[in-house]
């Protein structure tokens, strides 16, 4: 058994939040409650490092007052707790959509757009081999049925309700795939956990 | 020797050009300023030496028009034939030299061209992404216009949706919260912009209601416009009166510390409701199943594919992907979302066009697939 105190203090920990299997009790709630107060202290003193000293006041501090804009808008989203001025606090928000959406729209048409066509497309050079173009057939029928599914100005009645229904069963393949794959990567997170509490907790495993 | 030998230790080079080049040296350095970039990059290019497979690196050096030397800036292996030089200043002339190196000895090329490196505005190599967004963008204008002059766009029944009024209207009668929860994306996620036009949604019915709500949240931005987007809600049912400032909490940004608040509130406060919408990673199972334990009606949303099968194992009804995108619209009847969604149907319908009309075209001979190809 570890004589570490902070291995005894991780053991513990990862015992409370086990706890909630069993049913909510105290032991959870101080693991929770721990847990949410240390993450919280923990992004307060990450973003002061790794966001507002680097990026905003130590260009400032070395004269580039163009950062005066961002430290303004962000000083905007405090205009919330003064009731005759928080419409201000709209300001910052519109900006932050604005941008997000600017920088994403056309990301999303290259990479999710564009070049998932241009991989769906089949071609005689899909068939290299005949498994190879089979498959390629699979994908592009695949992506044509689940793009009908997902059409929402008709009903799904007649040729419209055939394909979307061939397409949700493509789905539902794809999700039992991604299923049995990220249960698989629970299950790790679990074995790395219980082999922390055999191994460096209780010593009965290398 | 018409060429000059020298080791590859030296940074810095003082030498007669060679007049002519060797077997063993690269021929033909060409430099260009790189295309479709931000500028501060030049690419070289060259011809490899006759005996390449002896060459063990080739050597770029470079020269400013005001150095009085060249300076050894990178090497690549030997059987390659291009260099990105990305420390260069934009506006200043350069000319590059590239040696060969074989057994310690290195035989260098003659100098190339000048080369100055400049930024470019447009990309050329996105041009089909500035057609399609250009094309989507004029049906967007289209259908927000026939929808905004009144006329009826149709919009298939969604299921999920269809169930957001028994899902508030059940926690009425059990006069127990609603629990909504928009994901751990930040508000620049596309999924977590759709959460808050449904969060809006469902504020209003419960307004009317006059049903307890809870909005845990992850991120600040989101935390404040969560509140924002409640706040209005009741507004705009004439009741803000009923808005209390607790209904929307901030948590925590980390992703297992907010799993486990969102946890206790559904064992503690027991929400008769849970929505889960918007984006989510590992935690969904972990929200998704602790809600189903406590019997909660479930309705879950999100374009995390990865997380869809959970949801759909662990809720109530789930909308999938785009489902989640058409539910605000289906959920408020705004033009601008109704014209949007339809423009979506209709990019879509192009897509199926594409993909066959490319393929079948693959077929007979024409190829088209690189209308499609992004650099």
């Amino acid at each position: 058994m570890s004589s570490d105190p902070w291995i005894w203090v991780g053991a513990l920990l990862t015992l409370m939040i086990f706890s909630f299997l069993y049913k909510d009790n105290p032991f959870y709630k101080f693991g929770e409650h721990l847990f949410v107060g240390v993450a919280n202290g923990y992004y307060i003193v990450f973003y002061w490092h790794n966001s507002l000293r680097p990026n905003l006041f130590e260009p400032l501090g070395a004269g580039e007052f163009i950062y005066l804009v961002p430290l303004l808008l962000g000083l905007m989203y405090f205009t919330r707790f003064i009731p005759k001025v928080s419409w201000l606090v709209r300001i910052p928000i519109g900006f932050m959509i604005g941008w997000g959406a600017g920088l994403s729209i056309p990301a999303l048409f290259q990479a999710e757009v564009l070049r998932q066509l241009e991989g769906t497309v089949v071609a005689p050079s899909s068939f290299t081999n005949p498994m190879s173009g089979i498959w390629s057939l699979i994908i592009l029928v695949g992506v044509i049925c689940t793009l009908i599914y997902f059409f929402f100005s008709k009903e799904h009645k007649g040729i419209l309700g055939h394909t979307s229904r061939i397409g949700i069963i493509f789905i539902m393949i794809g999700f039992g795939a991604s299923f049995g794959y990220t249960v698989m990567a629970r299950v790790s997170l679990l074995i790395g956990r219980i082999q922390f509490l055999l191994g460096p907790w209780l010593g009965l495993i290398d | 020797m018409s060429f000059l030998f020298f080791h590859c230790l030296p940074v810095t080079f003082s030498f007669v050009l060679p007049a002519t080049s060797s077997a063993s040296s690269p021929g033909d350095v060409k430099a260009m300023d790189k295309p479709n970039d931000a500028g501060s990059a030049i690419q070289i290019f060259w011809t490899r030496a006759s005996n390449d497979s002896l060459v063990e690196n080739y050597v770029i050096m470079r020269k400013a028009a005001t150095d009085p030397s060249y300076q050894r800036i990178g090497s690549t292996a030997g059987g390659v034939s291009t260099f990105e030089d990305d420390g260069v200043t934009d506006g200043t002339t350069y000319t590059y030299l590239v040696a060969s190196l074989i057994k310690g000895m290195q035989y260098p090329s003659e100098q190339s061209n000048n080369v100055t490196s400049k930024p470019q505005l447009f990309h050329t190599g996105r041009i089909n992404v500035l057609a399609a967004l250009i094309t989507f963008t004029l049906l967007l204008a289209y259908f927000v216009y026939k929808a905004r002059s009144g006329k009826n766009l149709y919009i298939r029944q969604i299921a999920g949706l269809a169930a957001v009024e028994e899902a508030v209207g059940r926690a009425t009668e059990m006069g127990r919260p609603i629990l909504y929860v928009p994901g751990l994306g930040d508000i620049d996620w596309t999924a977590t912009i759709a959460s808050m036009n449904i969060l809006g949604e469902v504020a209003k019915k419960i307004a009317l209601y006059d049903t307890e709500l809870i909005v845990p949240n992850t991120w600040s931005v989101v935390y404040t416009v969560s509140k924002e987007v409640v706040k209005e809600s009741f507004m705009s049912e004439g009741r803000p009166e009923k808005f209390k400032e607790d209904y929307v909490r901030y948590v925590t940004e980390a992703q297992f510390g907010f799993a486990a608040a969102v946890n206790g509130i559904m064992i503690r406060e027991k929400p008769a409701t849970n929505f889960f919408v918007g984006k989510f990673w590992a935690e969904s199972l972990i929200m998704a199943e602790t809600g189903a334990q406590t019997g909660a009606f479930q309705i879950a949303g999100t374009d995390s594919v990865l997380q869809l099968p959970f949801f759909v194992t662990a809720c109530d009804y789930t909308l999938m992907g785009e489902e989640l995108y058409a539910a605000s619209a289906y959920l408020s009847r705004e033009p601008v979302l109704l014209g949007s969604l339809k423009a979506q149907d209709y990019g879509k319908l192009m897509s199926l066009i594409i993909l066959g009309g490319l393929s079948i075209l693959a077929f007979l001979r024409i190829d088209l697939l690189y209308l499609l190809k992004v650099q």
